[in-house]
This record gives C-alpha cells, structure tokens and sequence, in this order.
C-alpha cells in the first residue's frame, strides 16, 4: 500500500496538471481597466461556441451600513466619502444634505449657494476626467487600439502636448477651488448640519469667477472636440447606435421645479421606457421606489422599481429596471437650466432620434452636455453675492432623529439614510449608491455586448474591449457599488463551453 | 543607448480609488513622473493586466505603490504577486499603512456585517436570505467571488513592506517627495514612514494660537459651537488629534476650519496612535475630580472610533466583535 507521502505526491502532481489545463483553457481579462472599482465578466457559451449568458460580477465588499453603526453622525460626511475617491463630493454632500435632515435645520442661503458651488466644481472636474482619463481614450485613440496606446497617454499624443496641458491645468485649478473652500478635493471637510464650516470669501469668489469663465470654454472645446473624433465618423456613430449596446430601460434623474436637469437638490423623476413620466418624489419616500435585490454571484445589489417588482435581468416595456447617470438624467429630465447646456441637450436628442434615447454609448456625449450645464451653472453661482451673506451655518437645536439626503453623483441618483439616537450617534444607515442603481443595467450590457460580439468561441483582444466599454460607458465605479464595497474592480472575463468548462486562452499585448 | 527606465506599478486593494486621485492630482507633475519611469500596472489609467505582471520576472519592478487594505482572498494574492515582481513595495495610504476607514469594520463580526447589508438594510429585498459568495450555478456553470474574510488588515500584517506614505490620500507634495526619495540614491532605513517625524501641530497654520496650557470642562462638536478660523482648534474645546498625528500634508483639513481627524497615523516613536490621542486629549480635561472628570468625557461620543478613525487593524486593540 502506497504511504501518505506518496498519495500526496500523486494527487499534488494531477492538481497542477489539472490546474494547468484549467489555466490554458481559460480567457481572462483581469483587471477591468479604466473605470474605478474592480469587476469580472463570466461568459459562457454554448456547443457552437456562441454565448448563453454573460455576468457581470463585482467581487468586493467593505460594508460601510454596518461599520457607520456607533460613529457621530456629523462624521458621516467625512467617513462616507471614503466610499469613493473618485466622487467624494457627491457622497460627502449627500451626507451633509442628510444631517440637515437629521437635524431639522434649514441651512442659511449662501451656505446652500456655496455647498452648490463647489457641487458644480467637482462636477466639471469628475465629468472632465471621464472623458479624457477613463472613457475617451477608446474613440480618441479607437476601441481597436493596441492596448498600450489606449489611455490618457495615448490621448495627450493625439490631442498634442499643448492641449493636454490645457485638460490637466483645468482639472488642477478646479480641484484647488475646492481645496480653498472644502480643505481637501479628496475627502473635504466643509459640510456640518445646517451650513458649512467656513465663511466664503470675496477672494473666493473672484477666484471662482475666474475659473469657471475658463471652464465654460473648456466645455466648449471639448464638445467640439466630441464633435470631431465621434459625431462626425460614420463608424462611431453606428457603434453609439448599434442593437448591442441599447436597452429600452426606465430612467431616473434629480429635476428642479421645472423637470430640468439639477445636481444638487430638487425631486427625482422616473420615466418609462417610452419617456413617460412614471412618478416623481422626494428624497424622502425613496424606499418606497427603490429596492435592492440580490444575487448570489456579486457583492453589488441590484435595485430596481419597488412598485413594480423583480422581475429579472430583462428590458423592455414591462421592466422594473431603471438606469441613473448622464444619458438616465438627460431623459429623465425635460431640458437644461442654462443656455448654452440647452442647446446642446436639444441637438443631442436631434442627432439620435427620439427620446429617451436608450443607447448606452450616448452617454458619453450625455456627459459632456452636463459638463457645459455643470460650468455654465458654476458660472452662475460665482457671480451671485449671496455667497457672501454673513449667515453661512445655523447651529441645529432640535433632538436629531431620521434623514435623508439626496444628490445626483457625476455616476446618477446617490441617497443616504440615517438614523441616530438622541445624542446623534448612528444607529442604522442605508445607501443607495449611483452606481448600483445601474447595476442591473450593466448587467444586461454586458451579456448583450458579449452575445453580440463573440461568435464561434473567437474573442480577440479588441472584441473584448469593446465588451469593456459597453459598461465603462456608464462610468461605473464599483468602489461606490460595493459601497458596501470600494474600490476595486479588476475584470475578469472567462468563458466557458456547454459544459461550465472553461475554454481557449486570450492574452492581451502590447 | 537608452537607457530603461525603473519600472513602477500602482495598485489597489480595499480602498476608494482617492489615492489615484491623488496620483492624478500631481497634474502637470505627472508628465514628469511619465517621463522619469515606466509605469507597467495601473488598473484605473492602463489596460496592463493581472497575466502581464504574472509573467514579468520577480523583482523585476522597482517599486509597487499599493493602496488599499487587505479583506478579501484576491486582494491577498494581488498583495502577494506585487510582493514577488517588486523590489521595493510601498503601502500607499492610509487603509494600506494602517487599515484606514474601511479597518473600522473590525469593530464587527464578519457575518454581522454581510446580514446587516444583504438582509437588514432597509430597501433590500431578500426574503430567501441570498447571500454573495454562497456560489451560484445559474444552469450554466459555478459563479465564485473572493471570500470576505474575518478582518481588515493593513498591508504588512500581510507581506513584508519597505516604506510607507501615509495620508488619506496622500498629498501631492508628500507624493512627489517620496517618489524623489525612491528614485534617489540613499534610501532611507527599510520601514521609515516618508513624511516629516514631528507632530502636525509643528506646521499647522493656527499654532500661535495655541495656548501654553490647555483646559477644558467638555469637549465640543463641531455642529454645536461657530468655530472660530483663526484660534486652535483644540482650544476652541474640539477634538483636533494634531497633537498625535504626523506631519507633512501642512493641515489642508484646518485651513478648511476643522479638526484633524488623523489620517497620516501617528509620529515614529509612538506605538499606538489611538492611545496617544487619547492621553493627549485627556490630559486637557480641567479637572480632578473623579466625576466631573467622567462627565467631560463622556462628552465625546464615540472615543475608540475616533481616535482610532484610521488605524484599528494595526492598533493595540485586539477585536472586539459586535453583533
């Protein structure tokens, strides 16, 4: 009889051979690259090597509802921006707007007005770095760029030095703004329940006003620059237009009085997938809109329209998936606060046709008629002397109890929800964070990118880019969907045959 | 002959992408950083994958900035293969240098924490208790996730690390001097944290104004009292842990007229940071009598939270898991 060594040694020896077969066999694409978060894409196929379904899967999780319990709920601006790097600001106001509710305090207008300010600032900034840094470098360079090329280096090569010094000095001076008033662009400061921690400046103000004029004509540029290297090649615009990149989905946005875009306060409207307006709320009565599924195989949960039920991974007339961020807004909403964002929302549903507009690759352009809404609206703000007023923050009185607060993140529709004892302490939180309100979507770009672009087993190197951007359109961040898990988001892409059986092997290079 | 340029990767593991941000926020400096070095691994800016580093020989990079803490078994073996190819592995951050925010779930027990999320919150609909992770064969094959594991642990209670760069994030001109020192000659002593060794009250903006003695009869938070712009903060009676926090980001949190919160972890020669900021903080209370002395302390809400906001997993404390 063999001893133990021996056996050990033998079933060692078929592990590794195994595991070996296992590994050549496999595609993967691990990291996903250019988007913040980790991910991985499962695809698995069928006997004639064409795809049965695709997932989309998020392997992270850090549970910020959980670790909040205990802390002072004026921390929470502070400790919940930590969920996200890349939007700190959306969740640190969001959770500032929710300790106004906490504590039953109105804040005085120019804190309102500052709070929003900055908003605008952080939003031209993180919609900015989308499209240079993360998702333009695929039209600027093209989806079939050798892999190398296909970044912000690539982009700063093709644009010239110049212009590229021209985006990098933008983002430095926006994110200075709001150094000057938040103390730290990455996980400010500034927000406190009913008001803001410092008083604005005349300096300030004419520091902003300086920067936003600038940043008006940034935006500018850089729809024209959109123009150029997409809207005006036929090969794009059939991508933007192609069957495997659209879904007929619900959409949900933050409007003001007169249903326009807003990113700071105001109601939220849903429409149908025909563009009609479902329902509109408070930040408030979100949790009897919303509700989070879930599913076995990601750490992200998926929310979806609580009237109407789960009904699975399907779009549609009949879904109860819904979709936030630039494209969602934009049709969720009946046109811009400012002039020239108004004009450039009206040539975009000009351009493809109907609204809503259901191609996910739209929201890239969508993106950037909310840069120009975004410093148009900055420019606004500067110029308004209320920021000045002497009131900049009233001290709450009231015993806290329950709040709400809403925004729309530059990724869509961000909610927290507190609830304290009577000291202020944290006793429950809920967030229904931007990316996971998409969550289901991406879910179903993913398998319909795949479906539509893998045919007999092949999947080439651009191939599975092009999977790549059916969801980094969205500019998802997986660090705020995982809120309950940050931060990371490498992909991985394996596909399988009929059998669960892991096949072929892809390596990207340079 | 040109001559190659050191190879450097970023990375994250259980973090928020702010320390990429960070990288980014060197602007125009970037350019410069591209110049000097070869940047063969950045997930959030390249399309390198995880199979290229694997095939790269060990040691082969010369430095491995990464953030994050480490939770989950992929973040471990990424932890581990960035060990392997790099010379010099560097725990950028303060969730990769001390655990940071998201170590604060070590004050939970691992399943308190997945019922709270995937059963408890208060939109989630999970009537048959799903769970992430219980595997998932859909029909068509087995879905895995990386396991969530007991705890949060800063970088080098997992692999070996040669330097820190604290912050949350960083900032860019504590980068920018790291990276010099890297790229320079004479490296410093193997473990040295690279920021200055002196407390941050030594360059914050309000020191004049910080009394010779400090009394207080309670402490204060900031949503109950008009903070002053001008005076000390822990003068004003709030809970400002400059005393006990290491310098070198210049105080961007008190220009912003609040308290420091901590986040570059404490000076080399204090061992434990939370229990530093409390003896610090302690120390100011204005009375002697055991009562009084109670009350004024239990005028701070929330003490093992905040004087350990980012260092709980590399602290002292051993866990103490709630439900």
């Amino acid at each position: 009889m063999p001893d133990a060594t021996t056996v050990e040694k033998a079933w060692d020896q078929s592990a590794a051979k195994a595991n070996e077969q296992y590994l050549r066999r496999r595609i993967t694409i691990d990291p996903v690259t250019r988007l913040e978060g980790h991910g991985k894409i499962e695809v698995f196929l069928d006997d004639q090597g064409e795809v049965d379904r695709a997932y989309f899967q998020v392997p992270e999780l850090r549970g910020f509802e959980k670790f909040v319990q205990g802390r002072p709920v004026e921390e929470m601006p502070q400790i919940t921006s930590r969920i996200c790097g890349v939007c700190p600001m959306a969740h640190h106001m969001a959770a500032t707007k929710a300790l106004d509710a906490v504590y039953h305090v109105d804040p005085p207008e120019a804190a309102k007005k500052i709070r929003e300010l900055v908003y605008c600032t952080f939003m031209v900034e993180d919609h900015a770095l989308h499209f240079y840094y993360l998702g333009g470098p695929d039209f600027v360079l093209g989806p079939d760029a050798p892999p190398a090329q296909r970044n912000i280096l690539g982009v700063i090569q093709a644009v010239g030095v110049e212009n590229a010094k021209r985006v990098i000095g933008m983002r430095r001076r926006l994110r200075e703004l709001m150094a000057v008033v938040a103390g730290k662009p990455i996980h400010p400061v500034f927000g406190l329940p009913g008001g803001v921690a410092k008083r604005f400046t005349s300096e300030m103000q004419q520091q902003f006003q300086a920067v936003a004029e600038d940043a008006v004509a940034f935006a500018t540029f850089t729809l024209r620059l959109f123009d150029d290297v997409v809207l005006n090649r036929r090969e794009y615009m059939d991508l933007i237009a192609s069957d495997d990149y659209t879904h007929r989905t619900c959409y949900m946005g933050l409007v003001d009085e007169q249903n326009r875009v807003n990113f700071y306060d105001g109601d939220v409207r849903v429409v149908t997938p025909e563009g009609k307006e479902w329902k509109k709320f408070r930040a408030s009565e979100y949790a009897g809109v919303i509700a989070e599924h879930v599913e076995p195989w990601s750490y992200a949960k998926f929310c979806y329209l609580k009237p109407l039920g789960w009904k699975g991974f399907s779009d549609g007339t009949d879904t109860s998936i819904y979709s936030v961020a630039p494209l969602a807004r934009l049709n969720a909403a009946e046109g811009m606060a400012t002039p020239l964002a108004q004009r450039e929302y009206q040539r975009f549903f000009k351009a493809l046709g109907a609204k809503p507009v259901h191609h996910t690759l739209a929201n890239h352009w969508a993106r950037l008629v909310e840069l120009l809404y975004a410093a148009e609206r900055m420019r606004e703000l500067a110029h308004d002397d209320k920021l000045l007023g002497p009131e900049y923050r009233v001290l709450p009185t009231a015993t806290p109890t329950e709040g709400v607060g809403m925004v729309e993140a530059p990724r869509g529709t961000l909610i927290h929800h507190y609830q304290t004892d009577e000291r202020g302490v944290v006793r429950r939180a809920n967030l229904i964070v931007a990316t996971q309100n998409n969550s289901a979507r991406i879910a179903l770009s993913v398998d319909k990118a795949a479906k539509g672009l893998i045919h007999a087993g092949k999947a080439p190197e651009a191939v599975l880019n092009k999977i790549e951007m059916a969801f980094r359109a969205y500019d998802p961040c997986n660090a705020c969907a995982t809120h309950a898990f940050p931060g990371e988001m490498p992909l991985r892409l394996i596909i399988r045959n009929s059998k669960g059986e892991p096949i072929g092997e892809l390596t990207r290079r340079k | 002959m040109t001559q190659e340029k050191p190879k450097i990767a970023f990375y994250w593991c259980a973090s928020c992408g702010g320390c990429e941000e960070a990288v980014v926020d060197l602007a125009e400096g970037t350019l410069d950083v591209v110049a000097a070095v070869d940047i063969v691994f950045w997930p959030v800016a390249l399309d390198f994958k995880r199979h290229h580093v694997e095939e790269m020989p060990d040691g082969s990079i010369l430095a491995t900035f990464l953030n994050g803490a480490i939770r989950t078994s992929e973040q471990e073996e990424m932890a581990k293969l960035l060990r392997r190819k790099s010379k010099l592995l560097v725990a950028f951050g303060s969730c990769s240098h001390l655990g940071g925010i998201p170590g604060l779930a070590n004050f939970f027990a691992r399943d308190g924490i997945l019922q709270a999320v995937y059963f408890d919150a208060a939109t989630t609909e999970n009537p048959e208790h799903v769970l992430p992770g219980s595997g998932g064969n859909n029909g068509h094959g087995e879905l895995t996730l990386p396991y969530f594991s007991d705890r949060v642990r800063a970088l080098d209670q997992v692999v070996e690390v040669d330097y820190y760069v604290p912050g949350c994030p960083p900032l860019p001109k504590i980068i920018t001097r790291a990276l010099t020192t890297l790229l320079g000659d004479h490296l410093p002593e193997k473990g040295s944290v690279l920021a200055p060794d002196e407390a941050l009250c030594t360059e914050c903006p309000r020191k004049d104004s910080k009394p010779e003695k400090i009394a207080l009869k309670a402490f204060k938070r900031p949503q109950e009292i008009l903070i002053d712009e001008t005076q000390c903060l822990l003068a004003q009676g709030l809970l400002c842990l400059g005393p006990a926090t290491r310098a070198g980001c210049e105080a961007p949190c008190i220009l912003g007229n609040m308290p420091c919160t901590g986040c570059c972890g404490a000076p080399g020669r204090v061992r434990d940071q939370g229990a530093k900021a409390l003896s610090a903080i302690a120390s100011l209370v204005d009375s002697q009598d055991q009562q009084e002395i109670d009350a004024v302390l239990a005028s701070i809400p929330d003490p093992a939270g905040t004087f350990y906001r980012y260092s709980l997993p590399r602290s002292l404390l051993t866990y103490k898991h709630n439900a």
